[in-house]
């Protein structure tokens, strides 16, 4: 089964300040990338830039909106994600925990849309 | 009805339920094997008593009053669903009711052995097992139990309904298991709730009760089978061996939430009437002449507690209760826990070629494996590739506490 991780992130973790905390946070996704892909699970997966540096775009009727900014304005905002092959949920779920964002926002685990052709 | 006898009422509905679920759930599906019936009909016997209890007072057996009340919604269940005969169905309550009111009995007999080996019953998916312990014996609700075994509440809401419905389904007796079955039905039972100690072991920085896991649950159903299989040396050897761990519980983290290994635990820290109780409970299993495997870790455990007590146990006597382990139950968890105890006994190289003997696909995701390696590597001097172990074990850790103890390591390197 292919999943998709979406990992979300608290906005206080976009904006941290603290450089030895930012450092500390980002050595510890570094050491979640390495482990996961050398599992060997993984199908594709990106880091994002920070929320701010979205762009949405909607069009209703002939009118076009473009807005600064992410699609939603919640606390908990998307800061990547991974397309992994696993046998179950279950496992998803566990690589899901192992995520460093998993304590501090959340992580979305969803059965990635496979056609029957493909 | 006034304030008071409400909040009587509400106070004796929740003890009934804190000591007498899982007997209850038991009685009523022993001979029905409908424990999803059972269990709606007492939900629903809960209810009555929250709206009559005020007005009538509490009864002098609230658990008998919940029975009868719970057995004669079944009975209506089965008059509208007609699945069996009239005749049948007053049968099969009156003998319940005479097995409840024959003299001399409790006036609540206890059926739980029977529910647990039930629940833990090969028929059953084995990820259900426990999950349907705790809820059909202890009575917790799904969300809790989905939330410590990391498992989609809508797939342990799945599992759950699909165990059940397998029991009344395909007939599994509500029956103690036969001689020539019971090591294995009874290792089942215990591997169940050891599975649910487990939950909590890992996942300790969770605050909130939802997020905690269930090790003071497995140890209640632990104790409940140790008082009703009083002969069997093996769930008292769990029930050390939980103990044990749980003496320390409180040791694994400083004062600032940080990550503290056993190694350098205050042990002024350990709960000392806990592991007397362990200590206890491993002689009371040792004193039935017939090792297990859980009483062997209950035995690692003690070892590891006196060892950093200041008593003197050799470092290879260790490794022999290991090897005891590893031929009894052979898993990759003890072969690296024997891989570090051989390291203590014999230097870090030792240790390190016990591990790279392990099966690749076995260890590439198993973080106790990758922890193991890096401090070992790092005693051998061998800094670089400790690193790399270093942050291997960090990424397949879940805990913010652990991730932070071993970028320290890595950093002291």
């Amino acid at each position: 089964m292919h999943y998709m991780l979406m990992f979300y992130q608290p906005e206080s973790e976009f904006l941290q300040r603290d450089e030895a905390v930012a450092q500390a946070y980002r050595a510890s996704w570094m050491d979640y990338v390495g482990a996961i892909r050398q599992s060997g699970i993984t199908l594709n997966g990106h880091g994002l830039q920070p929320p701010m540096t979205g762009t949405t775009l909607r069009v209703r009727g002939d009118k076009r909106q473009v807005q600064d900014g992410p699609f939603a304005d919640t606390k908990e905002q998307l800061g990547g994600y991974y397309v992994i092959d696993v046998p179950d949920l279950d496992t998803a779920l566990e690589w899901a925990a192992r995520a460093p964002c998993a304590t501090t926002g959340g992580v979305e685990v969803r059965p990635v849309f496979t056609s029957p052709q493909m | 009805m006034t304030q008071p006898a409400v909040q009587a009422a509400r106070t004796a509905a929740e003890e009934a339920a804190r000591r007498s679920y899982g007997r209850l759930v038991a009685i009523l599906s022993a001979r029905t094997r409908d424990i999803a019936a059972s269990e709606d009909a007492l939900a629903d016997a809960f209810t009555r008593a929250l709206e009559r209890w005020p007005v009538d007072g509490v009864p002098a057996q609230p658990e008998a009053w919940l029975l009868s009340v719970a057995r004669h919604r079944t009975l209506d269940a089965w008059r509208h669903s007609r699945v069996l005969d009239a005749a049948t169905q007053t049968l099969l309550v009156l003998a319940d009711e005479v097995g409840v009111d024959a003299p001399g009995g409790d006036a609540v007999p206890d059926e739980r052995l029977r529910l647990l080996f039930v629940c833990a019953h090969p028929a059953i998916d084995a990820a259900a097992r426990a999950p349907l312990m705790l809820q059909t014996v202890l009575g917790l609700d799904a969300a809790r139990i989905a939330g410590a075994f990391l498992t989609a509440p809508a797939t342990l809401g799945q599992r759950l309904v699909r165990a059940k419905a397998r029991i009344r389904m395909a007939g599994i007796p509500f029956e103690y298991p036969r001689a020539s079955d019971l090591p294995q039905r009874l290792q089942d039972v215990l591997d169940g709730i050891y599975a649910t100690y487990g939950t909590g072991w890992d996942d300790i920085d969770g605050a909130d009760a939802t997020q905690r896991g269930l090790t003071a649950e497995a140890i209640d159903l632990c104790r409940i089978l140790c008082t009703l299989m009083p002969r069997e040396p093996e769930p008292r050897g769990l029930l050390a061996l939980m103990l044990f761990c749980e003496s320390r519980a409180t040791a694994r983290r400083g004062d600032a939430g940080d990550y503290v290994p056993l190694d350098v635990q205050d042990t002024a820290r350990w709960n000392p009437a806990m592991r007397d109780q362990a200590e206890q409970a491993l002689r009371a299993a040792a004193s039935m002449h017939a090792p297990g495997a859980y009483q062997i870790e209950a035995a690692i455990q003690s070892a590891h507690c006196a060892r950093r007590l200041g008593a003197q146990v050799p470092p290879e006597a260790l490794v022999a209760l290991y090897d005891g382990l590893l031929a009894l139950r052979p898993s990759i968890g003890a072969q690296v826990s024997r891989a570090c105890a051989i390291a203590n006994a014999a230097g870090p190289a030792e240790g390190l070629r016990a591990l790279e003997a392990l099966a690749p696909a076995d260890i590439a995701s198993y973080q106790p494996y990758w922890a193991a390696r890096a401090h070992l590597l790092a005693a051998g001097g061998l800094a670089a590739e400790a690193r790399g172990a270093y942050a291997r074990a960090s990424g397949l850790s879940t805990s913010a506490a652990v991730r932070a103890h071993l970028a320290a390591a890595a950093a002291r390197l």
